[in-house]
């Protein structure tokens, strides 16, 4: 796994399409799942500092596990040495309900184009085994968005940090 | 990941440490399946109070082993869940379909 960039924070506006606004961290990575735990501890490091509560820090480091494990098992079938690029960044939203700083990731993969039909989310009443990994990401993300540009999978997640109101609130 | 097993007369706990993720449910999945399907033990019991993560695979894992002791009519059981743990199965739904203890000694009594 290669770290490029260090931390640091900014204030951008979201979607500028200048990814190196508000970088706070880059990684490569090959479609290791011996890999997934390395990343687990680095967003769990990076959430802790940028201010997200545990639960928010647990769910941030939930969904970035699970789009890497959907990456790795539909993206690559499997395959172990596929490249893998996430970038976090800081955003700010100045819209409703209220401004608040978040954390933005992106992870792009090369793998061929993700058809809807293969991302089933099976229903949660049903009792059996998979389709729960999209499911943990909606659940635990504000913003997921999947485009497909210049033969790049490209998954956008965005969390903001909740004031201790919105905890209590919510 | 690290899992061992422990004989107690007609129960077999698991003993599993570190994360059950991508890389090692398929681990768990074969432990827990070849316990109830081949070996018919009557109860199973799975001390999670080492595991500090379990992705969806990890639980699809656990699910199948549900699945398979009722297929044969044994017990499957859980106990030790950590915070993250008992996030991922109130997320999926799954919490209440498990018998769940906090503890080895409550499990072994249930």
């Amino acid at each position: 796994m290669k770290i490029l960039h260090p931390a640091r924070r900014g204030k951008p506006k979201e979607r500028n399409g200048d990814l190196s606004r508000g970088l706070l961290l880059r990684l490569e990575l090959p479609s290791d799942p011996s890999l997934l735990c390395a990343v687990r501890g680095a967003v769990e490091r990076l959430t802790e500092s940028f201010g997200f509560s545990a639960p928010d820090c647990r769910a941030v480091t939930r969904a970035v596990d699970e789009a890497l494990t959907n990456i790795i098992r539909h993206s690559y079938n499997g395959r172990p040495d596929r490249p893998i690029e996430m970038l976090f960044r800081s955003v700010h939203r100045e819209a409703a309900p209220r401004a608040s700083e978040g954390l933005e990731i992106l992870l792009c993969d090369r793998g061929p184009s993700i058809k809807r039909a293969q991302l089933c989310m099976r229903e949660l009443e049903e009792v059996r085994p998979g389709g729960l990994g999209l499911h943990f990401i909606q659940q635990s993300m504000d913003i997921v968005e999947y485009k497909r540009a210049n033969g790049t999978n490209r998954l956008r997640l965005v969390k903001y940090v909740r004031s201790p109101t919105q905890e209590v609130n919510s | 990941m690290q899992i061992s097993s422990r004989q107690l007369d007609k129960t077999t706990i698991f003993d599993v440490s570190g994360d059950i993720d991508l890389a090692n449910s398929p681990a768990v999945r074969k432990a827990l399946l070849k316990e109830v399907r081949d070996n018919r033990t009557p109860r199973v019991v799975l001390n999670l109070s080492k595991v500090r993560y379990i992705d969806s695979s990890g639980v699809a894992s656990l699910v199948e082993g549900l699945k398979a002791s009722r297929d044969v009519g044994s017990r499957f059981i859980l106990f030790g869940l950590s915070t993250s743990a008992r996030e991922v199965l109130q997320l999926s739904r799954l919490l209440k379909i498990f018998e769940v203890y906090d503890n080895e000694e409550q499990a072994l009594a249930g």
